[in-house]
């Protein structure tokens, strides 16, 4: 299955806003996306709720995984995402 | 038609259509559904589509920080791992109301498990909870209403959690079923001149949509006016923009030329500017604890000095009272290594706790020194918790170490009212901060709900003592202040004024009720009135007759 590691670059970690961003992403993706700490049970990508009780800091790294097709192109845009400082991205940055 | 009566707090009134604020709902019994799970999990997904979908709209009329806040609570709404555990536990058999209750009930857990700084999404979360279980059962939404125009607030009380949600703006009114005169509500009510009227158990009847007339100068509700008094109440409404307009300015004064200083409550530097624009002639009460709260390590002298300065720099030439650190066991420090004490309101807080850690003193002192000798501003200093002329003298001594002449004393225990004169041979002023003066009166702890209707300025036996103070001051001809919630209520103010008060120090919102009221009445009925409220037998009462001599 393809993984994506990746060091999240937000300072408030994976919480508020940035999280807010990820799901929603996630859920544009088009193939079911899963997102897990390192060496921890992955949850799904989609829900927030999931999300923010990884409790996911700055600089913590993460593994994202999809199957299907377009699973790679998904993961490449969300470990982006997730490289990037979504915090001081501009308000309204990553929406539909 | 109806009146119903409660504790007004202002001079305000308004006219407006009744929004209550819903009650919260009793958890969802864990009893089996007699509904197909296919019909209860329509219930459950209908009711969390709608409220996403109202978050969501109500996420774009708010804008900017607010709507992603919305936003983040309408994906709750509607999250996938919500669907699944709400799916299982509707599968075996749970109603639509207890399925999702549980589901976010869990995750409120999880998230709370997550640390500290994460309470701020577990409010989300319970708030999402809310609307999702009262849109299950079809009961309006628990919590702070947005009808969409502006509205009289009608809730049991408020709790500061409330008010985090709630637009004030559009606030026109508030009438509280429970509470006193120091409550949240009322404190928020003169914060901001809303007109109130609290403790009005009366109000408990009353519906949304209702027109009602809020007159807080006369602490009632008039439910379903009739024309005529509608029209008295849109008079009245004009009568006093008129009058605000005239009076709004100005230093304080009686109709017949006494003055009284009318001075501004500060808790941060950012509150000065406003309290210049209300016209206060000066600063009554600058708290200082901002610069401490949050403090792991007492902040230095060069980063106190930087916000004294800010101060005192915007009341240049103008009277400044500084009161120094009030610390104790309920407003615990991490530097002053306080223990554990059952009772905090009599433990050691106020001077006591700065007798214990001179150190801390002298470098705030040392600060406000310095502050002081690169501004215009007349700086004094005053001490919080001082029980007799022993405690005053201490702090007098330590204040003229650093150069500062005027170092006076808070009145809030009653022995030091009581001795006043002694004390006042000690130090350059007093300034009576009556919500503990009241604590302390009537052994009722502020921080204890059910007592909230004990906490009442207007108790004869807190006045009593203040009339005390009064005596005690202007035999020593030195200045008494009034720096509690009372100085804030513009009836009871007139009362202080008869009972010896010089100055009245109050949130800068309250400053133009108080002028405009202290203008109407010359010194000789301020010293009636107050001779009416003292010789009440109750705080109910000496408001009541206070009110009927001046109507």
């Amino acid at each position: 299955m393809p993984e994506r590691r990746v060091t999240v670059a937000s300072r408030v970690g994976l919480h508020a806003r940035p999280a807010a961003l990820f799901v929603r992403a996630a859920g544009r993706a088009g193939v079911a996306v899963t997102i897990a700490k390192i060496g921890a049970a992955p949850t799904d990508a989609r829900s927030l709720l999931a999300v923010m009780a990884l409790d996911v800091r700055h600089g913590d790294e993460v593994v994202l995984a999809a199957e299907g097709a377009g699973a790679g192109a998904a993961l490449d845009e969300l470990a982006g995402l997730l490289a990037t400082d979504l915090d001081a991205a501009p308000s309204g940055a990553g929406d539909a | 038609m109806p009146e119903l009566t409660g504790i007004g707090v202002g001079r305000g009134i308004a006219v407006g259509l009744v929004a209550t604020m819903g009650a919260p709902l009793p958890e969802p019994p864990d009893t089996p559904s007699t509904r197909a799970p296919r019909e209860e999990l329509a219930t459950a997904r209908s009711a969390m589509v709608a409220v996403a979908g109202e978050l969501r709209r109500r996420g774009e009329a708010a804008g900017g920080d607010a709507r992603d806040v919305l936003d983040a609570q309408a994906m709750m709404a509607e999250d996938p791992a919500i669907d699944a555990k709400v799916t299982a536990a509707i599968e075996a058999g749970a109603t639509a109301a207890r399925a999702v209750h549980a589901a976010f009930a869990e995750y409120c857990e999880l998230l709370a498990a997550a640390g500290e700084y994460m309470a701020a999404r577990v409010a989300d979360l319970d708030d999402v909870r809310q609307r999702v279980v009262a849109a299950c059962l079809d009961v309006p939404v628990p919590g702070v209403p947005d009808p969409g125009t502006p509205f009289v607030l009608v809730a049991r009380d408020l709790a500061p959690a409330d008010t985090v949600l709630l637009d004030l703006s559009r606030v026109l009114a508030l009438v509280t079923v429970e509470g006193g005169p120091t409550s949240h509500s009322a404190i928020l009510a003169r914060a901001r001149s809303i007109p109130a009227v609290v403790g009005c158990v009366g109000a408990a009847g009353l519906v949304d949509g209702a027109t009602v007339v809020v007159d807080a100068a006369r602490g009632i509700v008039l439910s379903d006016p009739s024309p005529s008094e509608l029209a008295a109440a849109e008079r009245a409404l004009a009568e006093r923009a008129t009058a605000h307009a005239g009076a709004s300015t100005g230093p304080g004064a009686t109709s017949d030329g006494r003055p009284v200083a009318l001075l501004a409550n500060l808790g941060s530097p950012a509150d000065a500017a406003g309290a210049v624009a209300a016209g206060a002639e000066g600063v009554g009460l600058f708290r200082t604890e901002f610069l401490f709260l949050d403090a792991a390590t007492a902040p230095t002298a060069d980063e106190q000095e930087k916000a004294y300065r800010e101060v005192l720099g915007a009341f240049g030439g103008k009277k400044v009272v500084v009161r120094v650190l009030d610390a104790g066991a309920d407003k615990p420090l991490a530097f002053l290594h306080m223990g554990y004490e059952p009772n905090p309101a009599l433990g050691v807080r106020g001077l006591r706790a700065l007798r214990a850690h001179p150190e801390v003193l002298d470098t705030q002192l040392a600060a406000l020194a310095s502050a002081a000798a690169a501004t215009e501003a007349e700086l004094s200093v005053m001490a919080p918790m001082v029980a007799d002329a022993a405690d005053a003298a201490w702090f007098v001594d330590h204040a003229r170490a650093h150069g500062i002449a005027r170092a006076g004393a808070m009145i809030e225990v009653p022995s030091a009212a009581l001795t006043a004169g002694a004390l006042l041979s000690t130090v350059a002023f007093v300034s009576i901060g009556t919500n503990d003066l009241a604590q302390y009166t009537l052994a009722a702890d502020r921080l204890v709900g059910a007592l909230a209707p004990l906490q009442d300025p207007w108790h004869p036996g807190v006045l009593r003592l203040i009339e005390l103070v009064g005596a005690a001051g202007s035999l020593a001809g030195k200045p008494v202040g009034v720096c509690g919630e009372a100085a804030a209520d513009p009836l009871l103010a007139c009362v202080l004024v008869g009972l010896g008060a010089t100055s009245l120090s109050m949130v800068p919102a309250a400053l133009a009720d108080v002028r405009a009221e202290l203008a109407r009445r010359s010194y000789a009925d301020c010293l009636r009135l107050a001779q009416v409220a003292v010789s009440a037998p109750t705080a109910a009462d000496a408001r009541a007759r206070v009110l009927e001599a001046t109507s």
